[in-house]
């Protein structure tokens, strides 16, 4: 396998296409879907707040193995973050993914794995569209989203 | 046609590819294996000369100036209505209609023929493998006249079930509208029965043949179909142009598409009258160098003979299906008896776009996703496919590389 396909498709990464976190629908709190109309992927997120801080947050959906993976990651992420919090750690996740493959890559953690995306720019939107999701759950509970 | 009588009874691939200057490119380090053919095809030289030669030589408006160039390009675009009707043996020129694509076609029917002909609780009859271009302009009509679509319903292999289908047909049928070859599953549609059945009920059919034209021969008048339409650049001519074939009557009583130049008869405040066929159809400057580049990709797949280019495809096909079976986990989605060269097929576990990914780094295009059929992934039970869809310059060694990566993949995830 290629380098570049070897960072796109870490260890990491497959396990957590194999194994979701969060993988489940949760009762009460925000909800919002989205779709990647390209490819069909479709994912809901499932968020409850208090005090403006994330106490929880899961998901449901079907896609590929970095839309899975990324959505799988995120929940780890942002969980015990504020909605301010979540919301700037997408603005640099979004950074990270689609900068130069030259660029230095920032550490954002275990979502430091999903930066070997930039080198597949049509893979962009499989690994962001979790984190649309996320936020206008946050934003507007019940929205769909698309990424077209 | 002499140089079709002389020439060798089987495909020179070889030569052929040499034709395709876009073959020859590397992608990531390796040779490219176009295998997106459904998607679009490549332009041979024929083509890109055309479209060259039309610009460099020839280009003006057409039907409007008095001058030479004019003329020259009217020429060329009515020679290569011609040309398109001999293609599909229409019975007159005038029944060629020059649109953007397939797209356009069953756009221009239904809100023409549509319109005028369908009527509150009157049914349209379409099928379960339809591209979404052949199901939401007939939504679209049937919400706004308070008319119903019924589906026909296919079998696990993906094949039609006719029983069903005769069942469907009722004297409330206006229209059935079906794929000649399923852009996703292969299957090649039984136009002629299907025609057959509607036709002893008086209903009118449109087939959208996109994914036949490049691959088989097609005869109008032996389909006995009332309206086909087919793109140009599926069949290695031009993005933006496309063909809508109608049968005379139909075209002459239907009310008007698009208004414009070119369309008119004659135009005062009071009122406008319209130009006869095919004008009426084709307002505005039409996409006169498309035209002439169809008219190229008309004559380049004529002279090596549709019989022939089936023929090479359904003996590629038949490798292809041998190859991809033999690939651990995979699972072809679509085994019709009659099928074109294309392939549909699911990995395991592994997501088509993953696929894809990694199927491009070996130099290798193939198509992932739903292929524009929500519903007939409905029906497959699958969010999405890999596509691999063949064409004549296509190669046993290209489907060998295919094969390989497959298994790459899947060992990636396993």
């Amino acid at each position: 396998m290629s380098a570049d396909l070897q960072d796109l498709y870490q260890e990491v990464i497959l396990d957590h296409n194999r194994r979701p976190r969060n993988f489940r629908a949760l009762d009460a709190g925000h909800k919002a879907e989205g779709f990647n109309p390209l490819c069909g992927d479709r994912i809901t997120v499932y968020l409850t707040v208090g005090h403006g801080v994330i106490t929880d947050v899961a998901f449901q959906g079907s896609g590929c193995a970095i839309s899975k993976a990324s959505a799988s990651l995120m929940t780890e992420s942002v969980k015990g973050k504020t909605i301010a919090e979540a919301q700037a750690l997408f603005e640099r996740f979004q950074q990270m993914i689609t900068a130069p493959a030259d660029a230095p890559v920032d550490d954002l953690g275990k979502l430091t794995v999903l930066a070997g995306v930039r080198q597949f720019p049509v893979r962009v939107k499989c690994a962001s569209l979790a984190w649309h999701t996320l936020r206008a759950a946050a934003n507007a509970p019940g929205a769909v989203v698309s990424t077209e | 046609m002499a140089s079709i009588v002389s020439a060798p009874k089987t495909l020179d691939v070889a030569a052929i590819r040499e034709e395709f200057p876009i073959l020859r490119q590397r992608v990531h380090g390796k040779p490219l294996v176009y295998l997106d053919n459904a998607a679009t095809t490549q332009k041979p030289r024929a083509v890109l000369d055309a479209l060259q030669r039309y610009y460099v030589e020839e280009n003006a408006n057409v039907h409007r100036g008095v001058h030479s160039l004019s003329g020259r390009a009217t020429d060329a675009y009515d020679a290569a209505r011609e040309t398109v009707r001999r293609f599909v043996n229409a019975a007159d020129a005038r029944e060629i209609v020059f649109v953007r694509g397939t797209t356009e076609g069953i756009n221009l029917v239904a809100e023409t023929w549509g319109r005028a002909s369908v009527r509150a609780g009157d049914e349209i009859v379409l099928t379960e493998m339809e591209h979404h271009s052949n199901i939401v302009p007939w939504q679209i009509l049937c919400e706004a006249r308070g008319a119903r679509l019924r589906v026909v319903p296919i079998t696990d292999a993906g094949e039609l079930r006719l029983d069903e289908y005769e069942r469907l047909l009722t004297d409330k049928t206006r229209l059935v509208a079906l794929a000649h070859v399923s852009n996703v599953l292969g299957t090649v549609n039984p136009i002629a029965d299907v025609v057959r059945m509607a036709k002893a009920r008086g209903i009118a059919v449109l087939v959208d043949g996109a994914q036949a034209v490049a691959h088989m021969p097609v005869d109008v008048q032996a389909l006995g179909c009332d309206f086909y339409t087919f793109s140009g650049h599926k069949m290695f001519g031009p993005t933006g142009v496309g063909i809508l074939y109608g049968r005379r009557a139909l075209l002459e009583a239907m009310p008007v598409y698009q208004a414009g130049g070119g369309m008119i008869g004659r135009v005062s405040w009071e009122r406008t009258t319209y130009a006869d066929l095919p004008y009426k159809y084709e307002a505005g400057t039409p996409n006169i160098a498309g035209v002439v580049g169809l008219a190229a990709a008309v004559d380049y797949v004529t002279r090596l003979g549709l019989d022939r280019i089936a023929a090479y495809e359904h003996e590629l096909c038949a490798y292809a299906m041998r190859a991809l079976d033999a690939v651990p986990g995979l699972r072809l989605t679509g085994t019709a008896r009659e099928r074109g060269a294309v392939l549909s097929f699911v990995l395991g576990d592994v997501h088509p776009h993953d696929v894809g990914t990694i199927l491009d780094r070996d130099g290798i295009a193939i198509r992932a996703g739903h292929h524009c059929c929500q519903p007939l992934m409905t029906r497959l039970g699958v969010p999405a496919t890999a596509r691999a869809s063949l064409a004549l310059y296509n190669t046993r060694e290209e489907i060998d590389a295919l094969a390989a990566s497959l298994q790459r993949a899947r060992e990636v995830f396993e």
